[in-house]
């Protein structure tokens, strides 16, 4: 079951996402566009807005916006324009952003999620390009422009290529918020666009949210900032829209406003207040021609485009695998490649998908490492599942050899861990009978208890095996070769 | 000797340098000497002061580098050696560019614009950086932060504008060739007041790369220069298509080649059809210039072509629009101008106060009027009335050229509806200021090619100006009909008078 706020009031949210794309150079001109450089070192007279300086148009990026655009299944206009959206602030090179207005690249598309099992599709307004601004550092007061000593500006990141991606306000909770920006993260990664990092800001959100009694007009909305993680977003969305039922059940108003999610205290202030709606005074950038996608050109970036999220799911379903899983698999970073590649090397597909979304996941989780820097791959997971079915390792063992793939970051295969650390199961009988032998003789209670028909004690006779051999032996021998010494 | 150095064209001052005749180190000093004799710093009412920067050093080392080169026989370009004067809104590394305004004062630019660089591949040697109405912001240069510059016809008038100083610099004898820019006749009226030869080309055959913008979407680079061979021979140093600007016509995409500008020059214009156009005569066109103008129209059908009257319906409506979508653009091309990179920074508490008190001191009275009507155009609820419905008739106006040109080879009308006028007449009245460039701004806001050409003198013996407009890259057409005019008029281009500038 999703959350759901308050009974008698219905939550409306529509999200803003920008994306940073990795193309190799800026928006308008032939800088790099490395993150974590010295501040203003990839910077040229364009990307700091020289006088005189002119923009050109990045192919690439127009590329890749198509590529998303029709990922989301929206329509790829033959002729869309720059416009100018001006405002004043130290790190907008040239007081305004070239952005797009009304014909942007991409129009009308949407994402079909899976939310709690239940189908859910969210609709996608609009994706449009623009440019990203410089990077203010200010030094003193708040650590806010206003009321700082010195600011400090780098313009490393100016005109560094962005995508906006505006959904409808279609979303009512927070869990498929929540999908939908890991579903476009999923498909921005799967397309190789930008690695869509909500920490890195390479992704980020704005949560435009509202509340109202169902049935009722749209609410006066909030635009939440700073949302650092998918996680972030649920929360803030949670708490924004309980903030704001308890101000109308108060009697009160919500004020039209930017408020920012403090991820510390888990609540979003007030950021600033939009008393009137700025007037951006958008015109057609006179500098740049019309933008033009003709139709085979869209066929071709169609043909183009990698299984997407959606499609893998689907996928994965159908090879058996359940959806939860399959969500799972497609939703982490890598792991759908390491699980073609362990199918690939014969594993059964479902015996896979529990390793990798069960222990290898949760292992992971506990030692908070992302699987994409994990180290393990798919074929460590093909052979983990391969010892495992010729009976090298229980399913015991296996865990231990997934903990050491965790902790040395799949620096070792299963087969040289399981042989290093000495976590072969023992199915040599000769050896397990020995030990049975041994472990029957020193229990005459326990194995006459059994034989006067208490079966289920010979649990106890395995443990002590197990005990013995570290947790090695092979349980299934172990039980047949005890039966068998205990039989008269 | 240096008098006629002074006096030649730059096609004579070429061929005499490539035949060894001359040196360029000798044709640039005479020029530098000419302009430390007349050019004075603008205090004196006998001051042209056409020149903010004067590069002597560069341009001397440039000139003995040329010299040297030719020595050892390198094939050097038709125009290696010529000395030029440069609008001060195009970028050059190494001097200064303020666009004649306080708020790029000290601004020295990291980079060079392509017409710079393409001047320097031509070994064409800037002699320095000419003065300006304010970031072109103006149709006499009083504009100027730094001080008007003089008509040398008649140091008590001005030279037109914007680009007053680079007109004033070729008519003054201080360099046979000049760079200017026109957004609504910035390059064709001063050509006109100042009785030389002046090229708008086609919009987008000039490359605006480190042109510090006015309004992007009208400005040109173009020539002036003292013969129509002359123009013709820079404006082909100059064009060609410039990946680093969006808006410069690629060959390669419109299928067809930017104009040769010499091949057909002297053609002249019989079996041509020249239209007069309707709307850009008549009332409140001074009578001397009216008289020019059918003079000319008599020549050229005594040349051979034929002369018709052509309309260009909605040409009356071109100013009004011009005057709001030109500021439209400026109200953002010139919100960069904030005190946070470069040029001056008037200190302030915050950052906003530092922005507002910068432009607020940086920007001239005229810039700040357009910076406001252009904001005003484009804001919300304005807009459509505005900026959109301007837009319109801009439309409106292309097509009428587009249909007029179905019929005729040229368009043609007087430059500038008067002769120079006296410094300060206008000056408090900017609606009769901007009423100059009436006849102008119709081909700029078509994007057609326009050219100005000297054709008689009016009142006081002033220079008046023909305006030969063509079709989309029709530039060599505009160059044949307005030498044709040329020869047969075979007016004398040096400045006679009473108050005119000193001899050479």
């Amino acid at each position: 079951m999703v959350t759901t706020v308050k009974e008698g009031w219905e939550l409306v949210v529509g999200l803003e996402v920008h994306v940073e794309l990795v193309t190799t150079t800026k928006m308008w001109c032939g800088c790099l566009t490395h993150f974590g450089e010295e501040p203003n070192t990839n910077i040229c007279p364009v990307c700091t807005g020289q006088p005189g300086s002119l923009p050109v148009v990045n192919g690439a990026a127009v590329r890749a916006a198509a590529l998303i655009g029709l990922a989301i299944n929206c329509s790829v206009n033959e002729t869309s324009q720059f416009h100018r959206k001006n405002y004043f602030y130290p790190d907008l090179v040239k007081n305004y952003q070239i952005s797009q207005y009304d014909v942007p690249i991409c129009s009308e598309g949407h994402l079909e999620l899976e939310v709690e099992g239940s189908p859910v599709t969210v609709g996608i307004e609009r994706l449009h390009m623009e440019e990203d601004t410089g990077k203010s550092t200010h030094l003193g007061g708040s650590g806010r422009l206003h009321g700082a000593d010195t600011s400090l500006i780098d313009y490393n990141r100016a005109g560094v290529p962005l995508m906006e991606v505006v959904s409808h306000p279609d979303i009512h909770d927070a869990e498929t918020a929540q999908a939908y920006v890991r579903e476009l993260q999923g498909i921005v990664e799967t397309l190789g666009v930008s690695d869509a990092r909500m920490d890195q800001g390479s992704m980020r959100v704005d949560a435009n949210v509202s509340v109202r009694r169902p049935g009722e007009p749209l609410g006066i909305r909030t635009e939440i900032k700073n949302l650092n993680s998918v996680r972030s977003l649920g929360r803030a969305i949670a708490y924004e829209a309980q903030r704001q039922i308890e101000v109308l059940e108060d009697g009160g108003e919500i004020v039209m406003q930017t408020r920012h999610w403090d991820e510390s205290t888990g609540r979003t202030e007030t950021l600033r207040v939009k008393e009137t709606v700025t007037d951006y005074r958008y015109f057609p950038d006179p500098d740049l021609v019309p933008v033009h996608c003709p139709a085979d050109w869209v066929d071709e970036i169609r043909a183009e485009l990698p299984e997407l999220p959606a499609a893998a799911r689907a996928r994965l379903t159908d090879a058996g695998v359940d959806e939860a899983q399959a969500a799972a698999l497609v939703g982490t970073s890598g792991m759908l490649a390491a699980f073609d590649e362990a199918v690939a090397t014969g594993a059964d597909p479902r015996t896979v998908a529990n390793w990798l979304v069960g222990d290898v996941a949760g292992q992971l989780s506990t030692a908070e490492v992302d699987f994409a820097d994990s180290g393990i791959t798919g074929a460590h997971v093909g052979q983990l599942v391969a010892l495992v079915d010729d009976g090298t390792l229980s399913n015991n063992l296996a865990k231990q050899v997934v903990e050491h793939l965790v902790a040395d970051r799949g620096s070792r295969s299963p087969a040289v861990v399981a042989q290093e650390e000495g976590l072969q199961q023992v199915s040599d009988t000769d050896e397990l009978q020995a030990i049975v032998d041994r472990v029957v003789a020193d229990n005459p209670d326990t194995v006459a208890t059994i034989r006067d028909g208490n079966t289920k004690a010979i649990g106890a006779l395995v443990g002590q095996v197990m005990k013995e051999t570290r947790g090695q032996a092979d349980p299934r021998a172990t039980n047949e070769l005890l039966r068998a010494a205990i039989t008269p | 000797m240096t008098s006629d150095l002074l006096t030649d064209t730059a096609a004579g001052l070429a061929a005499r340098m490539a035949a060894r005749e001359v040196s360029a180190r000798e044709v640039v000093d005479a020029h530098l000497d000419r302009i430390e004799a007349t050019d004075g710093d603008g205090t004196s009412d006998t001051d042209v002061h056409a020149f903010l920067t004067v590069v002597a050093d560069t341009a001397r080392r440039h000139a003995d580098d040329v010299d040297q080169r030719r020595v050892t026989g390198r094939d050097l370009g038709p125009l290696a050696g010529v000395p030029l004067a440069l609008k001060d809104l195009f970028t050059m590394r190494g001097a200064p560019t303020t666009v004649g305004s306080r708020i790029l004062e000290g601004w020295v630019p990291p980079y060079d614009a392509t017409v710079t660089e393409k001047l320097r591949a031509a070994d064409v040697i800037v002699l320095g950086k000419t003065n300006m109405d304010e970031f072109a912001m103006g149709s006499s240069t009083e504009n100027s932060a730094y001080g008007p510059t003089r008509n040398p016809w008649d140091l008590g008038r001005v030279p037109g504008g914007s680009s007053g100083g680079s007109a004033a610099a070729v008519a003054a004898l201080q360099a046979p060739l000049s760079l200017g820019t026109d957004t609504g006749g910035s390059i064709r009226q001063p050509a006109a007041l100042c009785g030389l030869v002046g090229s708008k080309p086609t919009y987008g055959a000039v490359s605006r790369y480190g042109m510090v913008a006015f309004a992007s979407s009208l400005d040109q680079a173009g020539p002036f220069a003292r013969s129509v061979t002359d123009a013709a021979l820079l404006q082909s140093v100059i064009q060609g298509h410039d990946p680093r600007d969006s808006t410069s016509i690629d060959p390669v995409r419109v299928g067809r080649d930017l104009p040769d500008l010499l091949a057909d020059l002297d053609a002249g214009v019989e079996g041509l059809t020249i239209g007069v156009v309707t709307e850009l005569q008549g009332e409140g066109y001074e009578p001397g210039v009216l008289a020019a103008f059918e003079d000319s129209l008599r020549r050229f059908e005594a040349l051979g072509a034929t002369v018709v009257e052509a309309s260009i319906p909605h040409a009356s409506y071109g100013l009004p629009a011009y005057y709001l979508v030109a500021p439209s653009e400026a109200s953002s091309n010139l919100a960069r101008f904030d005190g946070v990179r470069y040029g001056l920074r008037v200190d302030a508490p915050t950052a906003e106060e530092m922005n507002a008190a910068t432009r607020g001191a940086g920007f001239g009275p005229e810039v700040r009027r357009r910076i406001m009507i252009g904001t005003h155009a484009l804001s919300s609820g304005y807009y459509d009335a505005f900026y959109n419905q301007a837009s319109r008739v801009r439309r409106l106006i292309a097509n009428d050229f587009a249909t007029a040109f179905e019929q005729v080879d040229v368009l043609v009308s007087p430059t500038s509806p008067s002769v120079a006028f006296p410094l300060g007449d206008k000056t408090d009245d900017p609606l009769a200021m901007y009423l100059n460039d009436v006849a102008t701004v119709p081909a700029s806001l078509a994007g057609v090619p326009a050219v100005s050409v000297p054709n008689g003198r009016g009142a006081e013996g002033l220079p008046t100006g023909l305006q030969v407009m063509g079709p989309l890259l029709g530039d060599d057409r505009c160059f044949r009909v307005a030498r044709a005019l040329e020869a047969d008029l075979g007016l004398d281009p040096v400045p006679s008078g009473a108050n005119a500038v000193a001899p050479a």
